[in-house]
């Protein structure tokens, strides 16, 4: 018999994406929620997930540079308002770049931060995420008191990219398959390579003719280029202005799809499709939320099962009546309500996370202030 | 010897007076940009924000925001951080509002049930991130944004479907009121006696007081008592502590679902002093200013404290800038440039302070 243990690389993945191809086909066809396969769907789950794959992108580059960056969130806040603002003025185009020159803006902070002065990285990020949120408030506010903005809370709108005509890359997708590109040639220029190096020998790389400074200062502002163009795609394509709360989180989830991704830009791909595909659900279709449920207890009876063979009964036994419990749910009522509904993505980010990342190998030196010399 | 000292009192007074400074240079900058004079701006938000009637909201804010800020500073200072504090505090609000209106006790009594309600719906939400820290090796400054996430749809349908009166009028589902002796009181009557006028708003929540004895208990738990010591042990080096037989896990647990707890008691000075119900206008965002709060008072009681007043003071404050057309959200920008430059100052003063301590030794060397 064909075990799935003994598969390894392409293989292992190719079967990972069947069996669950294969149980959403199953549910679909059991409970009759057909926008759990459909095409919106799958396009939407492209559209959602574009964000979080650019999140965590510049995440990646920052944290392989050894620089946490929990400041992503506030960087995509600033890409937003940026898109929003040079997008509205001077068109789409001119929109990106503006994003993208706001998320460096925020990145080169948190740079100056953490790399030069050795602030811790938490909390420079941090930092910039509170700054980022009021900073884009309070110029939206005084914009909007000029009376170029129809509110303090959002921008005019931006005209829609003019990108249907091109073959393959149509429409608004564009990003989404760009970008992988993008870092698979990064990649071929060895720019990990040298980027963990920086990173794992911190203390005696600064004689082999890298300068570590430049690196991560180079890690940190690409990583800011990659958040801010995630919040110009939610101002410019995803919506057609910025609006405050837009980026809603997207940044820390991206964190979440890149820790997911084991700190691989093809782990961060599936973590940031799962979180798109569960988002693209609950805004499409409520009722497809409420057949995935037999998914949960499908896993939740699997596990019980699994805890009843290792003896463990008592967590076996938890799993059994959370399990009885969503059934009791499933059934008596025939929908989710739209509160929790919204919830979706979050669960799905939190469970992910906690059936796999218990093989996570981050770079050696992340989040550890590096000084020339090895001084503290 | 004695000089030695003054230059130590000095440096620790060079890291706050250079972020202020920053940040007075940022804001006038922000001030300046929308063609407006600083000055006028800053004497007229410190004319209104010294008003009594000022005073008295920006306590009322800095009693929650201090609170969610210890809670905050008890992960910090294990080497954690609970970014949920926000979620937490929400659930325990709703929560708090909703069964403490189910039941009756005598005054004093009712009070505490209804704290301890807070208490534990804040530590449960915040014992689902320690479980999967500790047991499945989930960061929990992910797990708890998204479990802040979660808290707010959860409220929001709790609130809407379950919780609130049935004959809510209008748009605001609010929860049942808190009856007379679930209501905690103001301190009012107190402040008149020493010669306090009534003001128009809502008088000083008497939280406030709870809220410090909290700070104290905070600093001798912390800095005094050996379960204190392991804490920050664990914090400053996990791998020492676990060395010296401190429960790595165990440290993790207790860290993050007392943290949660405190958190739950930061939503109810406004609930059980002012509003009674929770509703839909609950104020958002403690939890956040909080993580700030905390990482400008360095984690200390006191530091804290002082933060905690400051934030208020400038929310107060900057409402008045209406008056004159200028946004009042330039106290985000003030708050923000606080943060960042005292985190950056007291950094620059550490490794300002190791050169120093070092040189010394190489005299004593020599």
């Amino acid at each position: 018999m064909l075990r799935f243990k003994t598969l390894t690389g392409a293989k292992k993945i190719y079967a990972i994406v069947f069996a669950v191809v294969f149980v959403l086909s199953l549910i679909r066809l059991i409970t009759g929620a057909s926008d759990l396969t459909s095409i919106g769907t799958a396009e939407a789950a492209l559209l959602l997930s574009v964000p979080i794959v650019l999140a965590g992108l510049g995440g990646l580059f920052s944290e392989r540079s050894g620089v946490v960056n929990i400041g992503l969130e506030g960087m995509m806040i600033m890409g937003a308002w940026g898109g929003g603002f040079f997008g509205s003025k001077f068109g789409p185009w001119a929109g990106f770049l503006g994003a993208i020159f706001c998320g460096m803006v925020g990145a080169l902070l948190h740079a100056l931060a953490t790399i030069t002065f050795g602030v811790d990285h938490v909390v420079s990020g941090v930092a910039i995420n509170i700054i980022a949120a009021g900073l884009a408030r309070y110029l939206s506010t005084i914009l909007a008191h000029g009376g170029s903005w129809p509110g303090p809370s959002q921008s005019p709108d931006v005209d829609p990219l003019p990108l249907n005509g091109l073959p393959i890359l149509s429409g608004g997708h564009v990003f989404g398959w760009h970008s992988p590109d993008l870092l698979t040639k990064l990649a071929d220029k060895n720019w990990f390579l040298i980027s963990d190096f920086a990173s794992i020998l911190r203390g005696i790389t600064g004689d082999l003719g890298v300068n570590i400074y430049a690196m991560k200062y180079a890690g940190v502002i690409i990583s800011g280029a990659f958040a801010g163009l995630g919040g110009g795609f939610l101002a410019i394509v995803a919506a057609n202005h910025y609006q405050e709360n837009q980026v809603g989180g997207r940044g820390y989830i991206g964190l979440a799809a890149m820790l997911f991704g084991n700190y691989r830009p093809g782990g961060l791909l599936a973590g940031a499709g799962l979180f798109g595909f569960s988002d693209a659900l609950q805004l499409r279709d409520a009722a497809a939320i409420h057949a995935l449920l037999i998914l949960v207890i499908v896993f939740l009876l699997f596990g019980a099962f699994r805890n009843f063979q290792k003896t463990r009964i008592v967590q076996a036994v938890i799993g059994l009546s959370v399990a009885g419990f969503i059934g009791w749910f499933y059934t008596a009522y025939s929908e989710l309500p739209g509160q929790l509904v919204t919830m979706t993505p979050y669960i799905a980010t939190v469970l992910v996370l906690s059936l796999s990342s218990q093989r996570l190998r981050g770079p050696a030196a992340d989040g550890i202030p590096y000084r020339r010399g090895g001084a503290t | 010897m004695k000089k030695l000292t003054t230059s130590r009192f000095a440096l620790a007074l060079a890291a706050p007076l250079f972020a202020a400074f920053f940040s007075l240079s940022i804001s006038s900058l922000a001030v300046l940009a929308t063609h407006k004079s600083p000055s006028a701006a800053f004497s007229l938000m410190w004319e209104y924000g010294t008003r009594a009637g000022s005073l008295m909201a920006a306590a009322n804010l800095a009693t929650s925001y201090y609170i969610a800020a210890i809670a905050i500073a008890l992960t910090f200072r294990a080497g954690l951080f609970n970014i949920g504090v926000e979620g937490q505090l929400r659930l325990g609000a709703l929560f708090a509002g909703f069964l403490g209106s189910k039941f009756s006790l005598p005054p004093v009594f009712h009070v505490i049930a209804v704290m301890l309600i807070a208490m534990l719906v804040g530590g449960s939400w915040a014992a689902i991130a320690a479980y999967m820290k500790v047991k499945r090796g989930v960061s929990e400054v992910i797990s708890t944004i998204m479990l802040n996430a979660m808290a707010g749809g959860l409220s929001a349908y709790l609130l809407s479907k379950h919780f609130a009166m049935k004959q809510a009028t209008g748009y605001n589902l609010e929860t049942k009121p808190l009856p007379k002796s679930a209501q905690f009181p103001n301190l009012m009557p107190v402040l008149r006696k020493l010669g306090i006028q009534n003001q128009p708003g809502a008088g000083v929540y008497g939280m406030a007081v709870v809220a410090i004895a909290m700070g104290f208990a905070f600093w001798f738990l912390v800095n005094r008592t050996r379960f204190g010591f392991e804490l920050r042990a664990s914090g400053v080096n996990p791998m020492a502590a676990r060395v010296s037989g401190v429960n790595a896990k165990r440290m993790t647990i207790i860290a993050l679902v007392g943290s949660g707890a405190i958190a739950g008691l930061a939503g109810l000075p406004t609930l059980m002093g002012e509003t009674y119900s929770y509703n839909l206008g609950f104020r958002g965002g403690i939890g956040f200013s909080a993580i700030a709060i905390a990482l400008l008072g360095r984690n200390s009681a006191l530091g804290m404290g002082i933060s905690a007043c400051l934030f208020g003071f400038l929310e107060v404050a900057s409402q008045t800038l209406d008056l004159i057309n200028i946004a009042p959200e330039t106290y985000v920008i003030m708050q923000g440039s606080i943060l960042l430059s005292a985190v950056v100052a007291y950094e620059v003063v550490r490794r300002y302070q190791l050169t120093l301590h070092s040189e010394a030794l190489a005299k004593v060397g020599e």
